[in-house]
C-alpha cells in the first residue's frame, strides 16, 4: 500500500464532502461559506493531481481495480477545473433564482467524486460504483429548484431513463463477468474468448448503457427535456462535466478488455457516432429555446467525439480527448452568454430574447459571435482544429463515409448556429439587458473567448499534453 | 426431478429483466410501476451474479450482489423523494401527464 497518495484526491474530497455536510447541519445560513469552501476543495484536489502526474507507466492500486496513469490525470483534472468554474458561475445564478442552499455545492463535489472514481475505474464493481455514485447525486441536482414543475419534472425524467440505463449496463456487466469469470478489466482482456456470443451480448448492454449517460443518438430523449427544465448552472454542469467522465470510461472499456473484439463493436460506436451527427444537426433547426438548442448541439458534438473513439487508434482517441476539452471551454463560453441575459432579477433563455443585442451589448455579442463560430467549426477558431483532427484520424483509417457525414452534417450545423448570429446583429432591438454581471462571469466568458480565438497561435500545446496518452 | 443448472437461472434473470424493461415501456398509467420495474432489471441482473458465482466458484460475483443491493436502495429512496416532489407541483404521478416540456 505504499502507492496510496496515488487516491488522495478522491480521499481528501470524500472527507471535505463530510465534513462540509456536518458544517451545513451545525451552522445556520453557511450557504455561501460552504460554496467558497467547495471552490477551494476542487483547486487544491486538482492541484495533489496536477502535483503527481505520471508520465509513462501505469500503477494500480487495490488489486488492480483503480489505475492511475497520464489519461486519468488529465481527464480528473479537466473535470475539476470544469467543475470549479461551473461552481463558481452558479453562486450569483442561485442567489436571484432563490436556491442557495448548502446542499448545491456538496452534490456537485459528490457527483464530482463519483466521475473521478469512474475515470480510474480498472473493475466492474468500481465502475458501477463510481457511475451511481455521480448519477445519483445528479438526479437531485436535476430537481434542484424543487418548487418549479419544470425542474421536477426533468429530475424525475432523468431518474427513470438514467436508472433504467443502469439497468441495461448491469446486466451487460452480469454477462461479462459470468463469460469471462472476473470483473477486472486486464483479467478479463487475457480470458476472453472471442468466439463466445454471450460477451458480445454484454458488450452491447453496456454500451447502450454508456451511450444514455453521454446522450447519444437513439439513447438521446432526455437530453432536451432535462436540459431545458434544469436550473440553467445545472444544465451547464450536464453538458460538459459528466460526459468528460463518460467518454474515458467508453475509451477505458473498449480499449482495455475488448480490444479484441474490436469488429464487433466498432460498427455499434460508427452507428452511434454517425446517428448523434445528423440528429443534432437536424433537430436542433426547429428550437427556439436556447436550452433545448443547446441539448441537441450537444448531441451532435458527441457524435463528433464518438467518431474518434470509433477509429480504433491512438490518434482516433487522442483527437476525440482534444475535442471534449476544446467543446468544454465553447460550452462555458456559450452558458456564459446566456447567464448574462438578465433583466431585473429574470432569466431569459429564448431565442427571439436575443433579438438585436448587438446594439446595446457590443462585446457580449462580439463574443457570443466567436463562440458560436467556433461551435460551427470555422476557421482560424478552436472549434475548427477540434473537428480537423476528428476528421484526420477518421480519414488515415480510411473510413471515408463517416468523415463525409461528418462534414455534411457540420454544414447542416452550421445554418441554425448562424441564425442564431442573424437573429443578434440583424433583428429588431429590444430592451436593454442587465449589466451587473458577477465577476466570475466576466471572467469565464473572457477566458473561453480568449482562448478560443487564440488557439490557433498555440495548437500545439493542447496537441503535445494529449499526444502523450497512449491507450493501445 | 430435473437438475436445475446455470441456464435455468440464466433464463429466469432474462425473463425477470424483460419483464422489467418491458413494464418500464408499456405503463401508461403510474410512476410507481416504474419504480418497481427498475427494482426488478436491477433484481434480474442480481440473480444472473449470483448463479454466476457459484458456477464459476468465485466470490466477487456475490459482493457485487451486495453492492447492487445497497445502490438499489439508495436509487429507490431518491425515485420517490423525487416523485413526492413532482406531485406536490403538479398534483398528479400519471405518466400520460408528465408533457410540460415538449417541444
Amino acid at each position: 500500500m505504499e502507492n496510496l497518495h496515488f487516491v488522495l484526491p478522491e480521499i481528501f474530497l470524500s472527507l471535505s464532502i463530510m465534513f462540509l455536510l456536518i458544517l451545513g447541519v451545525f451552522k445556520k445560513d453557511s450557504s455561501i461559506l460552504i460554496h467558497n469552501i467547495s471552490l477551494i476543495v476542487l483547486l487544491i484536489s486538482a492541484v495533489i493531481i496536477f502535483n503527481e502526474i505520471i508520465e509513462i507507466e501505469k500503477i494500480y492500486l487495490f488489486n488492480g481495480s483503480i489505475v492511475i496513469d497520464y489519461l486519468s490525470s488529465f481527464m480528473k483534472i479537466i473535470t475539476l477545473l470544469a467543475a470549479f468554474i461551473v461552481l463558481a458561475i452558479s453562486k450569483s445564478y442561485l442567489k436571484i433564482i432563490k436556491i442557495l442552499k448548502i446542499e448545491y455545492p456538496i452534490l456537485i463535489l459528490s457527483s464530482i467524486l463519483g466521475m473521478m472514481i469512474m475515470i480510474s475505474s480498472n473493475d466492474l464493481i468500481v465502475f458501477y460504483m463510481g457511475l451511481e455514485l455521480q448519477s445519483l447525486a445528479l438526479y437531485v441536482l436535476a430537481t434542484f429548484n424543487r418548487n418549479n414543475l419544470k425542474s421536477s419534472e426533468a429530475g424525475l425524467k432523468y431518474f427513470v431513463l438514467s436508472a433504467l440505463s443502469s439497468g441495461l449496463l448491469l446486466y451487460g456487466c452480469s454477462l461479462i463477468y459470468g463469460f469471462s469469470g472476473s470483473t477486472n478489466f486486464d483479467t478479463i482482456a487475457v480470458q476472453l474468448n472471442s468466439n463466445e456470443y454471450a460477451l458480445t451480448f454484454g458488450i452491447v448492454f453496456i454500451l447502450v448503457g454508456l451511450a444514455f449517460k453521454i446522450s447519444a443518438v437513439p439513447f438521446h430523449m432526455w437530453a432536451p427535456d432535462v436540459y431545458e427544465g434544469s436550473p440553467t448552472t445545472v444544465t451547464l454542469f450536464f453538458t460538459m462535466v459528466p460526459k468528460i467522465a463518460a467518454l474515458t470510461v467508453f475509451i477505458r472499456f473498449l480499449y482495455v478488455p475488448f480490444l479484441n473484439l474490436i469488429d464487433q463493436w466498432q460498427m455499434i460506436l460508427v452507428f452511434l457516432s454517425i446517428a448523434s451527427m445528423l440528429f443534432g444537426a437536424i433537430a436542433a433547426i426547429g428550437q427556439t429555446n436556447i436550452k433545448r438548442l443547446i441539448a441537441y448541439s450537444s448531441i451532435g458534438h458527441i457524435g463528433y467525439a464518438l467518431a474518434g473513439l470509433a477509429s480504433s487508434s491512438n490518434d482516433g482517441i487522442q483527437s476525440s480527448i482534444m475535442y471534449i476539452t476544446i467543446y468544454v471551454i465553447m460550452n462555458l463560453g456559450l452558458f456564459s452568454c446566456l447567464l448574462m441575459m438578465k433583466r431585473n432579477n429574470e432569466y431569459y433563455e429564448n431565442l427571439e430574447d436575443l433579438s438585436g443585442i448587438s446594439k446595446h451589448h457590443p462585446l457580449l455579442s462580439l463574443s457570443l459571435l466567436i463562440i458560436l463560430f467556433s461551435l460551427a467549426g470555422i476557421p482560424p477558431l478552436a472549434g475548427f482544429f477540434a473537428k480537423f483532427y476528428i476528421f484526420k484520424a477518421v480519414i488515415e483509417q480510411s473510413m471515408y463515409f463517416l468523415a463525409i457525414v461528418g462534414l455534411l452534417s457540420t454544414v447542416v450545423a452550421a445554418f441554425y448556429y448562424l441564425r442564431i448570429i442573424k437573429i443578434i446583429y440583424f433583428d429588431p432591438e429590444k430592451e436593454k439587458y442587465d449589466q451587473n454581471h458577477s465577476p466570475w462571469l466576466k471572467f469565464s466568458l473572457t477566458f473561453s473567448t480568449i482562448l478560443i480565438l487564440f488557439y490557433f497561435i498555440f495548437p500545439s500545446q493542447l496537441v503535445e499534453i494529449v499526444s502523450r496518452i497512449n491507450i493501445i | 426431478m430435473i437438475d436445475i443448472g446455470l441456464g435455468h437461472y440464466l433464463t429466469l434473470g432474462a425473463i425477470i429483466f424483460s419483464i422489467g424493461v418491458i413494464g418500464i415501456f408499456l405503463n401508461r398509467k403510474n410512476i410507481i410501476v416504474i419504480l418497481m420495474s427498475i427494482e426488478l432489471i436491477l433484481l434480474a441482473v442480481n440473480i444472473n451474479l449470483v448463479a454466476f458465482s457459484i458456477y464459476l466458484n468465485d466470490l466477487s460475483g456475490q459482493i457485487f450482489t451486495l453492492f447492487i443491493l445497497t445502490v438499489a436502495a439508495a436509487e429507490a429512496a431518491i425515485g420517490l423523494a423525487i416523485i413526492v416532489v413532482y406531485f406536490r407541483n403538479s398534483g398528479t404521478i400519471r405518466v400520460e401527464e408528465i408533457d410540460k416540456l415538449k417541444g
